[in-house]
C-alpha cells in the first residue's frame, strides 16, 4: 500500500470513527495520530477530559513517523511525535510543535543471578555493546565498570526495535552523542542499520525477547520496565554519577532543559547535565498547523492540551511519565497565541 | 411462437452466462496486472535510485536512505527451504500412511486433526513459536546440536531460540497440513484397479506406491507442494514473531534474520521517507515476481512431465 492510500485508509477510519462518535454522542471529537509512547497518558487525559467537558479525543497510536505523515496529509487535527522536528522541517510544512510529556528509556537485561540495578554501564560501554564490540558479559570492559559483581561467561544478545520508533530515536540519539564511533557508523533515527542483535516489534516485543533470551540486553520505555519487573542497569550520566531510572531522575534531566532558547522547541533531553539526571530522557511532541481552517476546532484542540498542562500532572505521574513544568507550559501557551491563526485571527487568547 | 421462445431463452441465458464467466475470469487477470502496475509505479523511486543493485545489496540503512533487498530475500529463501525440506517428506509419509497403511478408524481422526491444523490462524503459530518452541530450542535443541556437530559455522553463535531455523520449523508445521491434505486426496483418487493390477504383478506396497500411486498423482502432488511453498514464502506474522527481524545475512541458522514479508510488516507504518517507503514497496514487488516465477516454472515442469508421460504411453 502506498503512502497516499495508507493515509486515505487511516483518514477514512478516523473520519468514520469521528462520525460514529459524533452521531452517538452529538459532541465534539478531536482527532490525533502518532507516537505510541505517550498513548497511555493521552488516553487517560482524554477520558477525564471527556467526562468533564464532553469533548472526545480520538487518538490513533500509529507511531511517530505515521503521525508526521498523517499531519502532512491533514487527516488529523494534530500529530504526535517522539522525535522533534527541526525549525526548518516545521517551516516547510507550516507547523509548530510543543512538548507535551516526558519519559525515560531504560536499558534492561536478562543475566542469571543479576538483580535490578546491580550492573553499571558507562555510556561508551552501552554503545560498544550495541556496536557488537563487547559481546560477552564476562568481558574485561564490563568487569572494569562493575567491581565486585560476578558476571557469567555468557554471550550478550542485543535486542532492538524491529519497527521504526520514537523510543529508538531517543536511544540512538543518546548513543550518537556519547560515542563518536556510533555517530559515524550508525547515526540517529527512528530506525537505524543495527550493527548486531535481534529485533522485537514494539516495546512489548523487546520486553518479550529480553525476558526470554539468556544474556539479552534491550531498551524499553520506563513503564514497560516497571510493569514487567525487568532487570534494569544503572547508567553513568554526564556528571559522572551512576543513576537509577526513576521518575525523579527523569525530572532532574528535564529541569536543566533550556526550552526558551531552543529554536522551534527542538530540544532533545538526552545526556543532560545535573548530578541526578537520567541520561536517556526524552520529550514527546505535538504537531499543529499554524494556519487553522476552522477556528472553533483549533480552539477545542488547544483547550484540551491547556487543560492537560494544568490538570494532567497527577495522572501522568501515576503512569510513570514526567509532566511538563508550569513555566514550560506557560511558554507554550504564549507561543500558541503568537503563532496559531485562523482567517488572520489569533485562535488562542 | 412458443417453441421459438423456448428455443431462444436458453441461447440468451447461454450468452449471458458466457459473458459473466468471461468477465469473472478476466477480473482475476486484471487484479493481477493492476497489482503489478501499482507495485511497479510506487517503487519507481527506489528502482531509479538503486537499480538492479537493490537485489544484491545487503545494506538497510534508514539513516542514510540506503536500501538493499539481499538480506530479506536470503531470509525468505532459507526459512522457506528449511520448511519445505522438513514438511514435504513428512507430508508424503503421513499421506501414504493415511491412504495405504492405516485402518480407516485411525486414518479418519488423524485426517481431521490435520485439517484442524490447517485452520489455525498464523498468529497462533507465531505465538506458539515464540513462547513454547523458542525456549525449547534455546535450552535443549540448539545446545545439543552444537555439542553433536561441534562448531560448524552453520550452528554457531549463542543459542537464542529465535532465528532462521526456528522460523523454518514453525513454517514447516504451518505448511505440513496443506501439503498432506492435498497429497492424501491425490493418493486416494488413484483408481483401485491400477493399484490392484500392480499387486497382481507381485509388486510390494512400496513398489506400487512409488511406481503407480506417485506416478499417477504427480500433478496433484506438485500442486500440493507449491500450495505449501506459496504459503511459506509469503507468511508474515508467524515469521515476524520468531525470525529475529535483523537485516543481516548470517552463516549460522541460529542467527536472526528477516524475510520480505516480516520486513514489510515491521517497517511499513514508520517509513516516513519517500525512498524508504519506495524500497519497501519494491520488496513487495520482488515477492510478487518471485511467486509468479515459481508458479510459471511449476506449470512448465508439469507440462513437460505430461509430455514425457505421453511419449512413454
Amino acid at each position: 500500500m502506498t503512502r497516499s492510500s495508507k493515509s486515505w485508509v487511516l483518514g477514512s477510519v478516523a473520519a468514520a470513527l469521528t462520525l460514529a462518535g459524533g452521531l452517538a454522542f452529538g459532541q465534539t471529537t478531536i482527532t490525533g495520530a502518532g507516537a505510541t509512547f505517550p498513548y497511555p497518558v493521552y488516553a487517560k487525559w482524554a477520558d477525564a477530559y471527556a467526562a468533564k467537558t464532553g469533548v472526545h479525543l480520538n487518538y490513533q497510536s500509529i507511531g511517530s513517523g505515521g503521525g508526521i505523515a498523517q499531519t502532512k496529509a491533514k487527516t488529523v487535527d494534530f500529530g504526535a511525535s517522539d522525535a522533534p522536528l527541526t525549525q526548518q522541517q516545521l517551516d516547510e510544512i507550516g507547523l509548530i510543535q510543543w512538548p507535551m510529556i516526558m519519559g525515560g528509556v531504560v536499558p534492561v537485561l536478562n543475566v542469571p543471578g543479576v538483580k535490578p540495578g546491580e550492573v553499571r554501564l558507562t555510556p561508551t560501554l552501552l554503545a560498544d555493546i550495541y556496536l557488537g564490540k563487547v559481546a560477552n558479559w564476562n568481558s574485561p570492559e564490563i568487569a572494569a565498570a562493575n567491581p565486585g559483581v560476578k558476571l557469567p561467561d555468557l554471550a550478550i544478545t542485543v535486542v532492538h526495535r524491529a519497527d521504526g520508533s520514537g523510543t529508538t530515536w531517543i536511544f540512538t540519539n543518546y548513543l550518537d552523542k556519547v560515542s563518536p564511533e556510533w555517530h559515524t557508523k550508525v547515526g540517529t533515527s527512528t530506525a537505524v542499520s543495527w550493527p548486531t542483535g535481534v529485533g522485537g516489534k514494539g516495546n512489548e516485543g523487546v520486553s518479550a525477547y529480553v525476558l526470554r533470551i539468556n544474556g539479552a540486553i534491550g531498551y524499553v520505555e520506563y513503564a514497560y520496565c516497571l510493569q514487567n519487573h525487568m532487570t534494569y542497569a544503572l547508567l553513568r550520566n554526564a556528571a559522572g554519577n551512576f543513576v537509577s531510572p526513576t521518575a525523579k531522575a527523569f525530572q532532574a534531566a528535564a529541569a536543566n532543559a533550556d526550552w526558551k532558547d531552543a529554536p522551534g522547541y527542538y530540544l532533545v533531553l538526552t545526556d543532560q547535565p545535573g548530578a541526578e539526571s537520567w541520561p536517556i530522557t526524552g520529550a514527546s511532541f505535538i504537531l499543529f498547523y499554524k494556519d487553522q481552517p476552522n477556528a472553533a476546532k483549533a480552539k477545542a484542540v488547544l483547550s484540551f492540551f491547556a487543560w492537560c498542562y494544568a490538570n494532567g500532572q497527577k495522572m501522568a505521574e501515576e503512569l510513570d511519565y514526567v509532566p511538563m513544568p508550569k513555566n514550560v507550559a506557560d511558554m507554550m501557551e504564549a507561543n500558541w497565541t503568537a503563532k496559531v491563526h485562523s482567517a488572520g485571527q489569533a485562535v488562542w487568547k | 411462437m412458443t417453441r421459438r421462445a423456448h428455443g431462444r431463452a436458453p441461447l440468451l441465458a447461454e450468452g449471458l452466462f458466457r459473458t459473466a464467466a468471461l468477465t469473472c475470469a478476466a477480473f482475476v487477470l486484471l487484479v493481477m496486472a493492476g497489482l503489478f502496475v501499482v507495485l511497479l509505479y510506487r517503487s519507481r523511486l527506489s528502482i531509479h535510485r538503486f537499480g538492479w543493485g537493490f537485489l544484491w545489496s545487503t545494506a538497510w540503512d534508514p539513516v542514510r536512505d540506503n536500501f538493499g533487498a539481499a538480506s530479506s530475500i536470503f531470509g525468505t529463501i532459507i526459512s522457506t527451504l528449511i520448511a519445505m525440506l522438513i514438511a514435504v517428506p513428512l507430508s508424503f509419509i503421513i499421506a501414504l500412511f493415511l491412504v495405504e497403511v492405516a485402518h480407516p478408524r485411525i486414518a479418519r481422526p488423524v485426517s481431521y486433526g490435520i485439517e484442524l491444523l490447517a485452520a489455525i490462524p498464523s498468529i497462533i503459530y507465531g505465538m506458539w513459536g515464540l513462547f513454547v518452541l523458542a525456549p525449547l530450542m534455546a535450552t535443549y535443541v540448539q545446545p545439543e546440536m552444537q555439542k553433536v556437530v561441534g562448531k560448524l559455522p552453520l550452528f554457531s553463535g549463542p543459542p537464542m531460540g529465535i532465528g532462521v531455523l526456528t522460523a523454518g520449523l514453525v513454517l514447516a508445521l504451518m505448511v505440513l497440513p496443506f501439503i498432506t491434505a492435498v497429497v492424501r486426496d491425490v493418493f486416494a483418487l488413484v483408481p483401485a484397479v491400477m493399484k490392484e493390477a500392480g499387486y497382481g504383478l507381485g509388486a510390494t506396497t512400496w513398489e506400487v506406491t512409488r511406481k503407480v500411486t506417485v506416478g499417477y498423482g504427480m500433478k496433484g502432488i506438485v500442486g500440493g507442494v507449491f500450495l505449501g511453498l506459496g504459503r511459506a514464502i509469503g507468511e508474515t506474522m508467524a515469521v515476524t514473531f520468531v525470525i529475529g527481524n535483523d537485516h543481516r545475512i548470517a552463516a549460522s541458522l541460529f542467527a536472526s534474520g528477516n524475510s520480505i514479508a516480516s520486513t514489510l510488516a515491521n517497517e511499513f507504518t514508520e517509513a516516513s521517507e519517500p525512498v524508504y517507503l519506495s524500497a519497501l514497496v519494491e520488496l513487495g514487488l520482488i515477492l510478487f515476481v518471485v511467486t509468479l516465477v515459481i508458479q510459471v516454472l511449476a506449470q512448465l515442469w508439469l507440462a513437460r512431465l505430461a509430455r514425457q508421460a505421453g511419449t512413454i504411453a
